[in-house]
C-alpha cells in the first residue's frame, strides 16, 4: 500500500492531485465543523459534513464500477447489489448495537423481529454483535455472490448487453427478496433506528466528524488499490482483454479467471461503500438494490469519464449534487434528467468531463506555444 | 529430514525458485532428425470438396519454408491442422520426432512451440508496443503471478532484443494503434518471438505493404530462420524470391512442386496454374 502510494506520487500527477484535494477537503471539512461554532460565517454543518461523506461512499461505489467497466469492458448494471449488501452487513451490526434499547426491549432480537413474533435468532444474525465479524461480512457477501455470480457468467463466456441485463435481473431478484418478511431482514422498512457504532453515539458530532473522515480515508484507499491494480501487469492483461477479448485468450491467459478475480474486488469495494454509507444516511432498506441505482451510478462514472477513476468520483460528485439540487427544487423531473444526462455525455462527452477539462487544458497549453 | 532442507530452502537467499525462473525458458522437442515438421498423407475435406488432399511435407530444422499456390489451395487450411484449429480426417502431423500434433489441443500445441501469425495483424491498440510485448512473454499468465510480476533483468533483455530485431526499438513507448500497417505487422511477429516457439507459421505478412515494408520483412524473415523454423506463406512472387531457398507450390490440397526457386518457376506445371489463375 505504502509502496503504491508513494509510486502513484512519482509517477501520476491526475491521480496525486486528487489525492492531495481529498486531503485538504477533508481536513479543512472537519476542522471548520468542530472548530468554529455554529453560526459563524467559516462553519460547516453537520449536515454538509454527512451530504459529503455520503457523496464519498457514492464515490467509491463509483470508482467500483470504473475498475470494470472503464478498465476491463465489464459494464455491470447491478453494482448496487453489491453495495446493498456491504450496507445491510453494517446495519446488521447496528441494529445487535442498540440492544435492550429498542422499543420492545429486548435484549438480543430487533424490534421488527419481536413484532413477527420471532422468538429467536436466525442463524444468520449470529456474529453480528461483533464489530470485526460484521466488518469481514461486509467484504465476504459481496464477494460471494460476485464469485458465484461472475463464475457462471464469465465461464459461459456472458458478455457485452447480455451481461448487463442479466445483473439488473440480480439486483431486481434481490430486490424482491429483501422486501419479504420472512427473510429477516426487515422487509420493506429495512434495518434503521441506529443507536450507536463501537459504542459511539451515531447522532454525536465527533462521531459523523468520523464516520465522514473514514468514508474520505475508504475513498483514498479505494482509489490507490485500484491504481496499483491498474498499473500491475495484471492491469494491463484486463485492458488487454477489454480491447480485445479473443485475441488475450489466445496468447496464454485464462480470461475468466482475470474477469472473475477483478469483478469480485469490485464488488468489495462497493460492499465497503455501502457499509459507510449505512451508518451516515441512518437506514439501509431493499429500496438500495433498485435497478436504477445501479444505473445511476453507470452514469455517475460516464459523466465523470471513465477509464481513469478520478473521473467517476467527479461524475458521483456533480451527480449527485445535481440530484440533492434536483429532488429539492424539482422532484419530478429528476428521472429525465438522469436520462437527458446520460443521452448528452455519451453523445457529445464520450470522455466525460475529464476528457473535456483535458482539451481544454491542451488547447490553451497550444495557444501558449 | 525433508522439512528441515525446505527452511533451508527459504533462508538461503541466493536461491532461485522455479516459480520465478519460468520467464524465457523456450520448450523443448525433439529434433535430432533434423526435421521440425511431418506432414503425412493429409486429407481434410469439407461436406465432400476436399481442401487437403494426401498432403505430404517436411520442414527442416531452421530452415525458411515458402509456401505458395493460388487461392483456394488449401495453405491456410494446413495452418489450421498444423495448429489443431481443423483435424485432418486422416494422415499424421508430427512437431519433430516425440510431439503427435494431432492428439494435441491448440493451447498444448502453442505451448510446445509452435507459433502462428493470423493474416490480419492484431496487436492490442491501446498498449503501447513494450506492452504488447510483455503481455506476450512467454511464462506463467495466472492471475496471482501477474498482480505482482516485476520485470527481471533476463525478460527485459529479451523485450529489448525482440524490439530491435522487429525494429521498433525507437517506438518502443507508442501505442500500437498509432503504428503503420506495417509495423504492425512487425510487432505481432514480435509478439510470436516473445513466446519462444521453435516453428513460425507466418499467413500472408506482406500483404497491403510499401514496397519498403515488405523489404524489410524480407530481411527479418531471413534473419529468423537458422534459430526459429519459419514457414511462409505468401501470394507475391518477389517477395517469395527475394527469401526462399526451397518453396514449395500447393495446388488443390496437395503439392504440385517443391524445389529452390528458379526450378519451381520454370516448371510446366507451376506455370499452368498459375497462368490459368
Ligand atoms: N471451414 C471451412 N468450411 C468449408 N470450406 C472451407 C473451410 N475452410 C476452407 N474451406 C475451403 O477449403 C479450400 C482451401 O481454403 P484455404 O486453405 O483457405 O485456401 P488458401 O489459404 O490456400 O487460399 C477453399 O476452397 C475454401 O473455400
Ligand atoms: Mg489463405
Amino acid at each position: 500500500m505504502f509502496a503504491s502510494l508513494a509510486s502513484i506520487l512519482r509517477n501520476d500527477r491526475a491521480t496525486s492531485v486528487f489525492l492531495l484535494l481529498l486531503t485538504v477537503v477533508t481536513v479543512l471539512a472537519s476542522l471548520a465543523n468542530l472548530l468554529f461554532p455554529e453560526g459563524s460565517a467559516l462553519h460547516v454543518s453537520t449536515y454538509t459534513l454527512g451530504l459529503l461523506g455520503k457523496y464519498m461512499t457514492y464515490a467509491l461505489l463509483a470508482v467500483a464500477v470504473d475498475l470494470i467497466w472503464g478498465y476491463c469492458g465489464i459494464l455491470s448494471l447491478g453494482h448496487t447489489a453489491f453495495f446493498a449488501l456491504g450496507g445491510y452487513a453494517m446495519g446488521m451490526y447496528l441494529m445487535r448495537q442498540i440492544g435492550n434499547r429498542g422499543v420492545y426491549g429486548d435484549p438480543v432480537l430487533p424490534d421488527f423481529m419481536v413484532f413477527l413474533n420471532w422468538d429467536t435468532l436466525p442463524w444468520y444474525w449470529h456474529g453480528f454483535d461483533m464489530f470485526w465479524f460484521a466488518a469481514l461480512m461486509v467484504l465476504v457477501a459481496p464477494a460471494i455472490l460476485a464469485f458465484v455470480f461472475g463464475w457462471l457468467a464469465f465461464r459461459s463466456r456472458v458478455t457485452g448487453v447480455y451481461f448487463s441485463i442479466i445483473t439488473q435481473a440480480l439486483t431486481y431478484a434481490l430486490l424482491l427478496a429483501f422486501f419479504r418478511n420472512e427473510m429477516g431482514f426487515g422487509g420493506n422498512n429495512g434495518l434503521t433506528d441506529f443507536k450507536d457504532l463501537l459504542g459511539f453515539d451515531l447522532q454525536a458530532n465527533t462521531t459523523r466528524v468520523a464516520l465522514f473522515i473514514s468514508s474520505a480515508v475508504a475513498l483514498a484507499a479505494g482509489v490507490i488499490a485500484c491504481r496499483f491494480i491498474i498499473s500491475s501487469r495484471f492491469g494491463r492483461v484486463i485492458q488487454a482483454i477489454r480491447d480485445s477479448e479473443s485475441r488475450t485468450r489466445f496468447i496464454g491467459y485464462r480470461v475468466d479467471n482475470y474477469k472473475l478475480w477483478l469483478f469480485v474486488f469490485s464488488a468489495m469495494l462497493a460492499g465497503i461503500a455501502g457499509a459507510l454509507y449505512v451508518p451516515q444516511v441512518g437506514i439501509i432498506n431493499p429500496g438500495e438494490f433498485a435497478p436504477i441505482n445501479s444505473i445511476e451510478a453507470v452514469v455517475w462514472v460516464a459523466v465523470g469519464g471513465r477509464g481513469t477513476l478520478y473521473g467517476a468520483v467527479i461524475g458521483a460528485f456533480l451527480v449527485n449534487y445535481a440530484k440533492t439540487y434536483f429532488t429539492i427544487a424539482l422532484p419530478e423531473i429528476w428521472l429525465y434528467a438522469l436520462g437527458g444526462l446520460f443521452v448528452i455525455s455519451t453523445l457529445f462527452l464520450p470522455q466525460g468531463v475529464v476528457g473535456l477539462m483535458n482539451k481544454v487544458m491542451q488547447r490553451k497549453q497550444e495557444a501558449r506555444v | 529430514m525433508k522439512l528441515p532442507n525446505a527452511l533451508e530452502k527459504f533462508a538461503d537467499r541466493e536461491h532461485v525458485f522455479d516459480f520465478v525462473n519460468t520467464g524465457t525458458q523456450g520448450p523443448k522437442v525433439d529434433i535430432s532428425h533434423n526435421v521440425i515438421l511431418y506432414l503425412e498423407d493429409i486429407s481434410v475435406s469439407f461436406d465432400g470438396f476436399k481442401a487437403l488432399n494426401d498432403l505430404t511435407m517436411y520442414i527442416g530444422a531452421g530452415e525458411l519454408r515458402c509456401i505458395i499456390g493460388p487461392n483456394g489451395a488449401g495453405k491456410t487450411t494446413m495452418m489450421d491442422v498444423i495448429t489443431g484449429k481443423t483435424r485432418p480426417d486422416t494422415g499424421t502431423a508430427w512437431f519433430g520426432q516425440s510431439i503427435n500434433l494431432l492428439q494435441k489441443s491448440e493451447p498444448e500445441i502453442a505451448e510446445a512451440g509452435i507459433g502462428r501469425k493470423f493474416q490480419k495483424p492484431t496487436v492490442f491498440q491501446m498498449h503501447s508496443v513494450f506492452e504488447n510485448l510483455e503481455l506476450a512473454m512467454a511464462g506463467n499468465k495466472s492471475v496471482w503471478t501477474t498482480l505482482f510480476a516485476r520485470m527481471t533483468p533476463m525478460q527485459l533483455e529479451r523485450i529489448n532484443e525482440v524490439m530491435e530485431i522487429i525494429g521498433l526499438q525507437e517506438h518502443q513507448h507508442a501505442l500500437a494503434g498509432s503504428l503503420s500497417h506495417g509495423q504492425k505487422q512487425w510487432l505481432e511477429i514480435g509478439m510470436l518471438l516473445m513466446q519462444n516457439p521453435t516453428l513460425l507459421l507466418v499467413d500472408e505478412p506482406v500483404a497491403g505493404m510499401t514496397p519498403q515494408e515488405t523489404e524489410r520483412t524480407a530481411e527479418l524473415l531471413v534473419s529468423l530462420a537458422g534459430k526459429h523454423s519459419v514457414v511462409v506463406v505468401e501470394h507475391d512472387m518477389d517477395f517469395v524470391r527475394s527469401i526462399a531457398r526451397t518453396v514449395t507450390v500447393l495446388h488443390e490440397g496437395s503439392v504440385l512442386a517443391e524445389g529452390p526457386i528458379d526450378v519451381v518457376q520454370n516448371d510446366p506445371r507451376v506455370i499452368e496454374v498459375y497462368l490459368g489463375e
